[in-house]
């Protein structure tokens, strides 16, 4: 297996590329061959990702594994350096399950205009800047990653998306990319000054020979970087704008794992690389966490459309990740991490729930829905699922999510304000009661009820067998890690402790 | 069998599941599943208080008969000459956070294993009950699936070993009177009662919630319930941080019990269906509040300093919840509600009971409440099936109705006697308990409230009991007794609502109650017992016979009053308290609503007020006001401010740097074009330069 050690996190990345390249070279015609192939593609990257899980090594989640360290471009000292831990496992996983399930679900779901190959080229695109991400260990090459996610998106959002599509794609490009360009120039600066690109050595170095407040300016860079891509309020507009037009793949691929790439950037690359403007940062952090955890739950109430709606929880739950990064405490990142991983599987359900929706019904306007369990019941169900999920309710993974960050603010790390955490903590807390109150107001919306005159004589087709295909791993998952928290906080922990233990 | 516990909220679980997918396809579409699930989790419960009642005695007996019988009369003080009989805990290793180890698992205590046997068997009960009153229901299976769920969750909070699975199953069970609240969703009336009683009580559970959190830290980070009162009795850290921790638990508390003032979703909630009522919404789920309280007590007699007597939030929030409870329940005519007013005020009892320091009386009460209470809603359940076709008002559709249904009527009879508290049955001794300690621990005001209390119930209840059994029957079925499945439930809580009380008939030297449930040691302070009072006993008699015959002195002599039911309507309200005479009018206005015994009319109608426009006003306001806000935050702010500071911005470099002109232009492929070219650019001085 040696040679798996070796090659396992580049297969990772490129094979999606090299799915990318086949599909290209087949004729636009031949769909079936050409979804084939994205789907061996992504199934052959997840087997490679399930090769990983298996030949990881539990026991020093801490320690970066399957690691690949050569040189790249000698001139700035940029490596091709990969590694995966405990912090990078969940989300890799869930990178590659989510592609795959959007690739199963776009069989027979495809938007207009129609156009497989360039949509299923894309997804794949997208896979390899997302893996690539995840596992990078050098700072430019993560700065490579996380720009080639642009693109795809961009294009998705653009060619396929809703009405409004050209000003959303635009917008979510230019939001993310202002944020990108001053994330690198924090990247430059760390380099000229701590004279690596290394994730590893500059996390050793912890800026001590930086002082302190260029590393206060140095993290305010990498924070606009971050905080946009999560999106942080008040960096978050460009998110309903997106996922509202964005066709249905790519909303759950941008609320599973986009969203992830900000706030992972923040735990692998921000704090640790500057520990001391982590902490001075930190209650802003906080504040504005608890501000959008409120302020993206207010905005859910008054939305009149269900993908808006369920965009702007995004904002609200991410609220709660960053709360628990923000206490810089090892419980708070486990509970960010896990948050992650939840919200990635709850709300990329309840986006596909509701493409399946617009689907039948031809709308997402809460006001003409309803009565959902009466005519689509199975869906119903589901959707009624992923709501309670969503609410965080305890036995479903989104309540690992949510409790432990509320609970690591009552005692942040040390040389953090405790008064000024424990009123985040109870702010947060209400933010609690008000997710329960916009996603049961709209599960009473579309789903209680009867239908509305215009569709009561209307079919409305259940949950397909490709629906079911693509939703049951996501389903099975927020059970599973609901009632056993252990199978990712028993990742996670070895890798949280060492790098936040203390 | 013990150390099994765990087995006892396993099977309705697995009964969930096994319902859920293969429920509709067996012959009597889940049911029987749920039943041999329940039933087994029922025989499982009984050998495990069985067992633990060995336990206590051997314990016991190891130290001598004169103990037995000094724990019995409560003379020795607990732990130190006492002897300590430990929970057995079971815990299985969760999941690890940091250098934390969150362990689930089961405590069996007295206090545990009290709860597995009344929450398994009403439970029981209401699973058969439910195959004649939800027979043909559109939902059946569905329904049983959610009681096997309910039930589930109902014993994993109840044997939790950590505030941690006390607080998933508490939510668990909130989960599942969502459901079947609005199980009949068709209708928009009852999934509002199902969203008002989530959020309600969810609001309450942000005191949970930072309640456990707080006593998390407060006793060195652990969830483990009896390191947490054992520190807390301590008072570890300071009386202060338990203060705020007991208050927290307490607005928790107020959420799930229904206490004043969030007990408004309590009544809405009755748009269930009737078992689910019995179950949830009387024996089971809305106690859960009280449970928590007796489970975590060294925190709230160390928060809220019990032992001194006097006042305290816990026994306030109690005694305000009796009186307001039992006022409202006076003016509703829908038989359900006036149990759900009921319900509301004898948790008020309990909650009282916990902050008094009769922790023994508010356990008591919680557990023959639970029979009679889920006896009258089953009561009420059966005439609905049999006597009214489906209505629930008593002033429309019964009446009379005590010759048609005698075994309902009988039962029904039991249960409210046993409510009001008549001597001998069950709610008479438990009330006792609470009113006896209030009296001898420094509580006097409480025991007044108590006694008030009392005598309310037993007026509304004789309304009640008037208003459906007796008299003419004013419905248009026709009115026969119930099928067997019902009418043996209502037996079975019959004969528990007669004779739980004497488990602790203070009055004739039974304190097996006391004996068997209340814990021993460090964990759990030194609460007072009482004596049996006989003068405290025969005036809360004296009171609730007065009750009744005041209640029943108004609805003998009806010819009178109709004829003053005329005169005030065309007095009106507005003279009402002018004279002595205008009162007896008022009096007779507060008839022609429905309430027995005059004198309450106007704290009742101030309640009512009060309940309806500033309680719920309050509560349906702060949804408006939510929805607006959200409204205005998000077209004033969001859209305008934040989303035009970043249309501006991007507007203002399209004009300065011409370069974004592209984008105003909607030209998307050339500015990807661009894009693309810089990129490239990039690239390959990046390939040059190394």
């Amino acid at each position: 297996m040696n040679w798996f050690q070796d090659w396992a996190l580049t297969l990772s990345i490129f094979l999606p590329a090299v799915g990318m390249v086949i599909i290209l070279l087949i004729p636009r015609a031949k769909e079936n061959a050409i979804k084939l192939v994205a789907l061996l593609t992504s199934l052959v990257t997840l087997g490679v990702g399930i090769g990983i899980l298996a030949d990881f090594d539990y026991s020093n989640t801490g320690v970066m594994q399957f690691r690949v360290n050569d040189s790249w471009i000698d001139l700035i000292q940029a490596r091709y350096h990969l590694g995966v831990d405990g912090i990078s496992l969940p989300m890799l996983i869930l990178s590659m399950l989510v592609t795959v399930l959007c690739i199963v679900y776009s069989w027979n779901h495809f938007p207009e205009p129609h156009n497989p190959k360039g949509l299923l080229a894309l997804i794949l695109l997208l896979e390899v800047g997302m893996n690539g991400t995840f596992l990078a260990e050098d700072l430019i090459l993560f700065f490579v990653f996380f720009e080639i996610v642009l693109l795809p998106m961009f294009f998705m959002i653009g060619v396929w998306g809703g009405p409004n599509r050209e000003y959303a794609s635009i917008k979510f490009f230019l939001f993310t990319l202002f944020g990108s360009a001053l994330m690198l120039l924090g990247f430059l600066a760390l380099f000229f000054l701590a004279g690596t690109f290394q994730i590893p050595a500059l996390t050793a170095k912890a800026g001590i020979d930086i002082a302190h407040n260029t590393q206060n300016l140095i993290f305010l860079g990498l924070f606009l970087g971050f905080a946009i891509k999560v999106p942080m309020f008040p960096f978050h507009t460009w998110l309903p704008d997106a996922h509202t037009e964005a066709p249905t793949v790519g909303s759950v691929l941008l609320a599973a794992v986009l969203l992830k790439l900000g706030a992972y950037g923040f735990i692998r690359i921000a704090l640790p690389t500057l520990p001391h403007a982590a902490e001075t940062w930190a209650p802003w952090i906080g504040l504005l966490a608890v501000v959008g955890i409120i302020y993206g739950a207010l905005c859910c109430l008054a939305q009149t459309d269900m993908k808006r709606l369920i965009a702007f929880s995004s904002v609200s739950h991410m609220g709660f990740v960053m709360l628990g990064i923000a206490t810089l405490t090892a419980f708070g990142i486990n509970a960010a991490i896990f948050g992650m991983v939840a919200h990635g599987l709850i709300t990329g359900m309840l986006f596909f729930v509701a493409g399946s929706v617009q689907h039948n019904y031809g709308t997402r306007e809460l006001s003409r829905l309803g009565g959902l369990l009466t005519s689509a019941p199975k869906m119903g169900w589901i959707l009624g699922f992923c709501v309670m999920a969503s609410l965080g309710l305890p036995g479903l993974a989104g309540f690992w999510g949510e409790f432990p960050a509320v609970l690591s603010a009552y005692q942040p790390a040390p040389g953090l304000d405790v008064t000024t955490f424990r009123i985040f903590m109870v702010v947060a807390a209400v933010g609690t009661v008000l997710a329960a109150g916009y996603l049961l107001w709209m599960y009473q919306r579309v789903a209680f009820g009867t239908p509305k005159p215009e569709f009561a004589e209307a079919h409305i087709h259940d949950v397909s067998k490709i629906e079911w295909l693509a939703w049951s791993p996501m389903l099975i998952g927020i059970v599973v890690f609901g009632i056993y928290p252990e199978a990712i906080f028993g990742i996670t922990n070895g890798a949280v402790m060492k790098l936040y233990g203390g | 069998m013990m150390n099994f516990a765990w087995l006892i909220p396993a099977i309705p679980v697995v009964s969930f599941a096994l319902i859920l997918f293969f429920g509709k396809k067996m012959p009597r579409q889940g049911s029987e599943i749920g039943i041999a699930a329940i039933a087994s989790s029922f025989v499982l419960s009984c050998i495990v208080t069985v067992q633990w009642i060995q336990r206590v005695d051997e314990t016991v007996s190891e130290h001598g008969l004169g103990i037995v019988r000094a724990i019995g009369k409560g003379l020795l003080a607990n732990s130190e000459e006492g002897v300590a009989i430990t929970p057995v805990i079971n815990t299985v290793e969760w999941f690890r956070i940091g250098t934390l180890e969150v362990a689930v698992g089961t405590q069996i205590d007295g206090l545990a294993v009290m709860m597995l046997f009344v929450v398994t068997l009403i439970s029981l009960l209401v699973h058969i009950y439910s195959t004649s009153y939800m027979h043909g229901d559109v939902r059946y299976t569905y329904f049983y699936a959610a009681l096997s769920l309910f039930t589930a969750s109902m014993l994993t909070l109840v044997v939790a070993p950590n505030t941690l699975q006390l607080l998933v199953g508490w939510e668990l069970v909130g989960l599942c009177s969502f459901m079947l609240i609005g199980h009949w969703w068709e209708e928009k009336a009852n999934t509002n009662a199902a969203l008002k009683a989530f959020l309600t009580t969810r609001t309450g559970d942000i005191g949970l919630m930072i309640g456990v959190i707080v006593t998390f830290f407060a006793a060195g980070q652990t969830f483990d319930i009896v390191q947490i009162n054992v520190l807390a009795l301590e008072g570890h850290g300071g009386h202060t941080i338990w203060m705020v921790g007991a208050s927290c638990l307490l607005v928790g508390i107020i959420g799930k019990s229904g206490q004043f003032p969030l007990h408004t979703w309590l009544p809405d909630a009755m748009a269930g269906p009737t078992p689910v009522s019995a179950l949830i919404h009387a024996a089971t789920m809305v106690v859960a509040g009280v449970y928590l309280g007796a489970r975590m007590y060294g925190v709230f007699w160390q928060g809220f300093s019990i032992a001194d007597g006097g006042v305290n939030p816990m026994a306030l929030v109690g005694g305000i919840t009796i009186l307001i409870g039992a006022a409202l329940a006076f003016v509703q005519d829908d038989i359900k509600k006036v149990l759900a007013y009921s319900t509301i005020s004898q948790l008020g009892y309990m909650v009282m009971g916990l902050g008094i320091g009769a922790w023994v009386g508010a356990v008591f009460h919680l557990f023959t409440h639970a029979f009679f209470k889920a006896l009258l809603f089953l009561g009420a359940g059966s005439i609905a099936y049999s006597g009214t076709h489906h209505s629930f008002d008593m002033k429309k559709d019964m009446g009379g109705l005590r010759k048609h249904m005698p075994v309902t009527f009988w039962t029904f009879i039991i249960g409210s006697f046993a409510l009001a508290g008549i001597f001998p049955l069950a709610g008479f001794w438990s009330k006792d308990e609470i009113l006896a300690t209030a009296g001898q621990g420094g509580y006097e005001i409480f025991m007044v409230v108590g006694l008030v209390g009392a005598f309310l119930t037993a007026g509304y209840m004789t309304r009640c009991v008037w208003l459906s059994f007796f008299g003419e029957y004013r419905g248009h079925a026709h009115p026969h007794e119930s099928p067997k499945p019902i009418i043996v439930p209502l037996i079975v809580l019959a004969v528990f609502s007669v004779l739980a009380g004497l488990a602790n008939a203070s009055a004739f030297g039974i304190e097996k109650f006391k004996e068997y449930i209340e814990p021993h040691g460090e964990a759990f302070p030194e609460v007072l017992t009482p004596q049996f009072d006989v003068g405290l006993a025969a005036l809360s008699f004296a009171i609730v016979v007065i009750a009744i015959g005041v209640g029943g002195f108004f609805w003998v002599d009806r010819r009178e009053l109709r004829a003053l039911k005329g005169l005030t309507d065309r007095s009106g309200t507005a003279k009402a308290g002018h004279s002595f005479l205008m009162n007896k009018y008022y009096l007779d206005h507060l008839y022609e609503r429905g309430i027995v015994g005059g004198i309450k009319g106007p704290i009742a109608r101030a309640a009512y007020w009060l309940n309806q426009n500033v309680i719920d006003g309050v509560v349906n306001a702060a949804g408006r006001g939510s929805a607006a806000l959200g409204r205005l935050t998000y077209r004033f702010v969001d859209q305008d401010v934040v989303d035009k500071a970043v249309n501006s911005i991007a507007q203002e470099t399209g004009n300065v740097g011409g370069l974004l002109r592209y984008v105003q232009s909607g030209r998307v492929q050339r500015y990807a074009l661009m894009l693309f070219g810089a990129v490239g650019v990039l690239a390959l001085s990046l390939v040059i330069f190394s």
